[in-house]
């Protein structure tokens, strides 16, 4: 395929306004990835999950910081800014890790799926398989929270041709996999109804920190930049802002007290929905599902 | 390409770690550590003095600030070397202004090529943790467990023998370990291990061998990773130091004692236009009440001495 033939065209300018609760501009979203890498996976032909042989210590270790210290952290910061997480879970967690899914549970945070292991990628399977994978994260989700699984975000950003077609068809409402837009939209699945909501690398801690290697007190810049622009253009029609986390990273000592004053610059303003993914996905799907489905123009054949 | 349904069996999901080398432990949850006279950060400061081989082979990877071009690579492995000969004795003076004891890692080939630059840190009363072999001889799951047990024990005796000290301390090259490393280090009268990454304060390890405990050992703000590899300024690195300490500090006033660990590299953070960096975080940590600037053996003796 040279199109993965997800989403028809629909551009920026002059679509169907969106009107989020309440009058707010933006429908503002955190979601912090709660990962466990595994220290010696079996090997995917298409991708090795370590840099180093194994043991690889200094990068597994990396990791586990985010859940014995980082994740306290992060808990705290997003608690003094009454800030709900959508958890993108690696399901494992909740078996490794039960504390931390109740004290996720305890604040009312949802969880969707990353996942069984940040080390298990989905290359490669077969249909069969990407199922079991999928029925995995619905059953241990459900049996760990109570909750329904909604969301899917591919672990470790992993996929087969079918991975959104096989979600929608699992029952899963919206996906956090596509980059292309500033507001939620539709997939094109083979069946059912399947939601796109923007998550974001550009505001993502793995891409600020270990891509373009910026300092914490810049992560905040970009932050509030991001949020200022979308929240000016939230007044003609609504945008969603979300800011993915990895708690091994903003955990840091030296990067909570300008990630928190992003967070409480954002969250202190008027006009700014503070969300989760499911509750996103359910506006768009009840209110602008039909009305940007009507406005989308078919994508031409490149020559 | 297929993949087998074994890829979607999980041997190791149960509660707690994938291994047995440690147990699972949440920071906020654990009881709180006192360290001595009431102070609210111990303040680890840790220089390494390292040898790169000019004919690095850099199996199975190369360490960063391996050699990078061509042979005879005398740009990097002279800049390398910088270090020892200049650069130290620039965080020296900056340590010495107050009165701050390094833990200083160090390869035992630079103690048996600079035996006078290894005087310069005893007669400081530096504590001397071993850095391994050389900055080319890593530790990892192709080495004949014989030659690494030779490395170990060559490494430690050189080491103790020109320090007069235990050695109580391991940092592995790179932070690179085998599958046997930590058994062995134990084996061979090792307290303590740096390389690993996922804590603030020390833990207990399970080997073979009995005890060892992991010291947090950072490497993602040390002043490699900040300067060289994240391209920051030297006041960037300033306020990162200084924002790691206020806020390790302020989480001390209600979750009991906290370690701040500055890994250093002389090579990198004694050039000239570098130094003051460190100098302006020293003077902006040791200007608060409550800062007990130890040895990595202090601070995990002290620890220990409150687990019990």
């Amino acid at each position: 395929m040279r199109d993965p033939g997800l989403y028809d065209y629909l551009p920026y300018a002059g679509r169907p306004k969106i009107r989020w609760p309440n009058g707010a501009r933006v429908a503002f979203w955190v979601a912090p990835n709660i990962e466990f890498y595994e220290l010696d996976p079996p090997r995917n032909p298409a991708r090795a999950a370590w840099a180093r042989p194994a043991p690889d210590v200094l990068n597994y270790s990396y990791r586990d910081y985010g859940n014995r210290a980082g994740f306290w952290r992060m808990l705290d910061a997003m608690k003094r800014c009454n800030m709900r997480g959508s958890v993108s879970l690696n399901v494992a967690v909740c078996e490794h890790h039960p504390e931390v899914i109740q004290a996720c549970a305890d604040n009312g945070w949802e969880f969707y799926s990353h996942g069984t292991y940040n080390t298990r990628y989905l290359m490669g399977m077969t249909e069969a398989q990407e199922r079991a994978v999928i029925q995995d994260s619905i059953d241990t989700i459900r049996k760990h929270t109570g909750q329904k699984l909604d969301g899917w975000l591919a672990p470790a950003l992993t996929y087969t041709d079918h991975t959104l077609d096989l979600v929608a068809e699992m029952g899963l409402t919206y996906v956090c996999d596509l980059f292309h837009d500033d507001q939620p939209g539709a997939v094109k699945v083979r069946k059912g109804r399947l939601i796109s909501v923007p998550y974001s690398l550009e505001m993502n801690d793995v891409i600020v920190y270990n891509v373009n290697l910026v300092s914490p007190r810049r992560y905040a810049d970009i932050l509030k930049r991001q949020f200022d622009r979308l929240y000016a253009e939230g007044e003609e029609s609504g945008t969603v802002m979300c800011i993915p986390l990895h708690p091994y990273l903003v955990g840091q000592p030296y990067r909570m007290a300008a990630f928190e004053e992003a967070l409480s610059y954002i969250t202190g303003h008027d006009k700014v929905w503070l969300a989760t993914g499911r509750e996103i996905a359910q506006h768009f799907s009840d209110h602008y599902y039909d009305a940007f489905a009507q406005a989308s123009q078919s994508v031409g054949e490149a020559p | 390409m297929t993949i087998p349904d074994s890829y979607l069996a999980y041997a190791n999901r149960r509660y707690g770690m994938d291994h047995d080398r440690y147990d699972w432990s949440m920071l906020p949850q654990r009881k709180p550590v006192v360290w001595p006279n009431g102070a609210r950060v111990a303040l680890w400061v840790i220089p390494a003095l390292e040898w790169f081989p000019l004919d690095m082979k850099g199996v199975p990877f190369k360490p960063p600030g391996a050699m990078q071009t061509a042979y005879p690579d005398l740009r990097h492995y002279t800049l390398r070397d910088y270090g020892n000969r200049v650069g130290i004795f620039r965080v020296m003076q900056a340590l010495d202004r107050h009165g701050i004891r390094a833990s200083v890692a160090v390869n035992a080939a630079v103690a048996a090529r600079y035996p006078t630059l290894l005087q310069e840190c005893t007669r400081r009363h530096w504590e001397v943790i071993a850095n391994g072999q050389d900055m080319d001889h890593l530790h990892h799951a192709g080495l004949d467990p014989e030659v690494e047990r030779k490395i170990i024990s060559d490494t430690l005796a050189l080491l103790r023998k020109a320090s007069g000290q235990a050695v109580r301390g391991w940092l592995s090259p790179a932070k690179s370990e085998s599958a046997a490393t930590l058994d062995l280090l134990a084996a061979a009268g090792v307290d303590y291990v740096c390389d690993w990454v996922n804590d603030d304060m020390p833990y207990a390890m399970r080997t073979k061998a009995g005890a060892l405990h992991a010291m947090p050992h950072p490497v993602d703000i040390d002043d490699y990773t900040i300067l060289v590899q994240n391209h920051h300024t030297e006041d960037d690195f300033r306020d990162q130091l200084c924002d790691q300490f206020d806020l390790l500090y302020k989480e001390s006033e209600t979750q009991g004692g906290r370690i701040m660990a500055v890994s250093l590299h002389p090579w990198v953070i004694g050039q000239p236009y570098r130094i003051k960096a460190l100098e302006d975080a020293l003077q902006h940590i040791m200007g608060h009440a409550g800062v007990w600037a130890a040895t990595g053996s202090e601070i995990l003796d002290a620890w220990s001495a409150g687990q019990s």
